[in-house]
């Protein structure tokens, strides 16, 4: 096996040994208050990082491309309750029309 | 099994297709990094968290090191510890279950748990999602990998756009009062910042740090406005709000 099949095995046991370790934290620390208010701030704050790591970086660039385009036409959905597959639709044919007119790349 | 199609489960399954779609790319991604076919099936069934796997491959094709990949890749999947202390107080799983749904534990499954408002929902939405996802991704994995380098590029297909609606979609719902709305716009401020300045995937873990540090200061000074903080204040009292 090559070395860098050693770092995948690494990585994927890494990973998982990262996931088990969210499940045995005492029950006691869970269920504080505070940990209730982290992890519903958390979770949002994720969540929003996600999208705009999703929307606007090219690694380590911030870049404006037909992506913009997909959010905008996704909230827009969101703002008229479409069916969640609807809005992933739309950010999806959002970003190949915007590229297609070449309004953007 | 005679609701099957509930809105947990409809969720989960929306987001299973449009997650498990991109799969195709990090497959055909992975070969041009350099990856070999079973290195990247493996990532897939054995790491199985985009992110991370993501990170791992874009470590690689940037030249780096098989330990910096596993670093980055490691750093990254940092959060799913963090969702899956939520999954483990909003569900609590037995211990003969803890292996599979750890393994569950990624950013959509947990999404879309933590979005329902009744157990049954919530663990419904974590399984479909969790599940129908692994199935999707790593079948699609593989399909990526076969394909090879002329279907790699995301942004031909619009899977770029689809995945900035899918995280969208999981944010919105929770964005129901002003405290939320605050909280995700100074996180995407604070991301956007962070990402000229430290390595893909930090921007992510220093965001979800300073929310943390910002909770630990706010707790009790603010109402609570998401779905936990909802939940702890039907405990505390009873009849003023109905879930």
């Amino acid at each position: 096996m090559s070395e860098l099949s050693w770092w995948v095995l690494a990585a994927c046991l890494s990973a998982y040994a990262i996931k088990l370790c969210g499940y045995f934290v005492p029950r006691k620390v869970l269920d504080s208050p505070i940990m209730s208010h982290v992890a519903s701030t958390l979770t949002v704050a994720l969540l929003a990082s996600l999208v705009t790591v999703n929307a606007f970086t090219s690694g380590q660039e911030l870049v404006i491309d037909a992506r913009i385009g997909a959010l905008g036409a996704a909230i827009i959905a969101l703002v008229f309750k479409a069916p969640y597959l609807v809005v992933v639709l739309v950010g999806a044919l959002a970003a190949i029309l915007l590229r297609a007119t070449g309004l953007a790349a | 099994m005679t609701k099957f199609l509930t809105p947990a489960t409809k969720m989960g399954l929306s987001i299973s297709i449009a997650t498990g779609l991109y799969g195709i790319s990090f497959g055909a991604l992975s070969i041009a990094a350099g990856l070999n076919l079973w290195q990247t099936v493996a990532l897939s069934a054995l790491m199985f968290t985009g992110g991370s796997q993501f990170a791992f491959i874009g470590v690689i094709s940037g030249g780096g090191a098989g330990s910096a990949a596993f670093s980055a890749a490691s750093l990254l999947g940092v959060r799913n510890a963090v969702y899956g202390m939520q999954i483990k107080q909003s569900l609590r799983p037995q211990g003969r279950q803890v292996p599979w749904m750890a393994q569950l534990t990624i950013d959509e499954s947990t999404a879309v748990s933590l979005g329902q408002a009744h157990m049954d929902e919530k663990r419904r939405g974590f399984i479909t999602a969790g599940a129908g996802i692994y199935i999707l991704w790593n079948l699609f994995t593989m399909l990526g990998a076969l394909l090879g380098e002329q279907m790699g590029d995301p942004a031909v297909w619009g899977l770029d756009g689809a995945a900035v609606a899918a995280f969208i979609g999981l944010l919105w719902p929770r964005l129901k009062s002003m405290q939320p709305v605050m909280i995700a716009l100074a996180a995407a401020v604070l991301t956007a910042l962070a990402v000229p300045v430290s390595a893909p995937g930090m921007p992510i873990l220093i965001t979800a740090v300073c929310a943390a540090i910002f909770a630990v200061f706010t707790s009790g000074k603010v109402p609570n406005a998401t779905e936990h903080g909802r939940l702890r204040s039907v405990e505390q009292e009873p009849g003023q709000e109905q879930e």
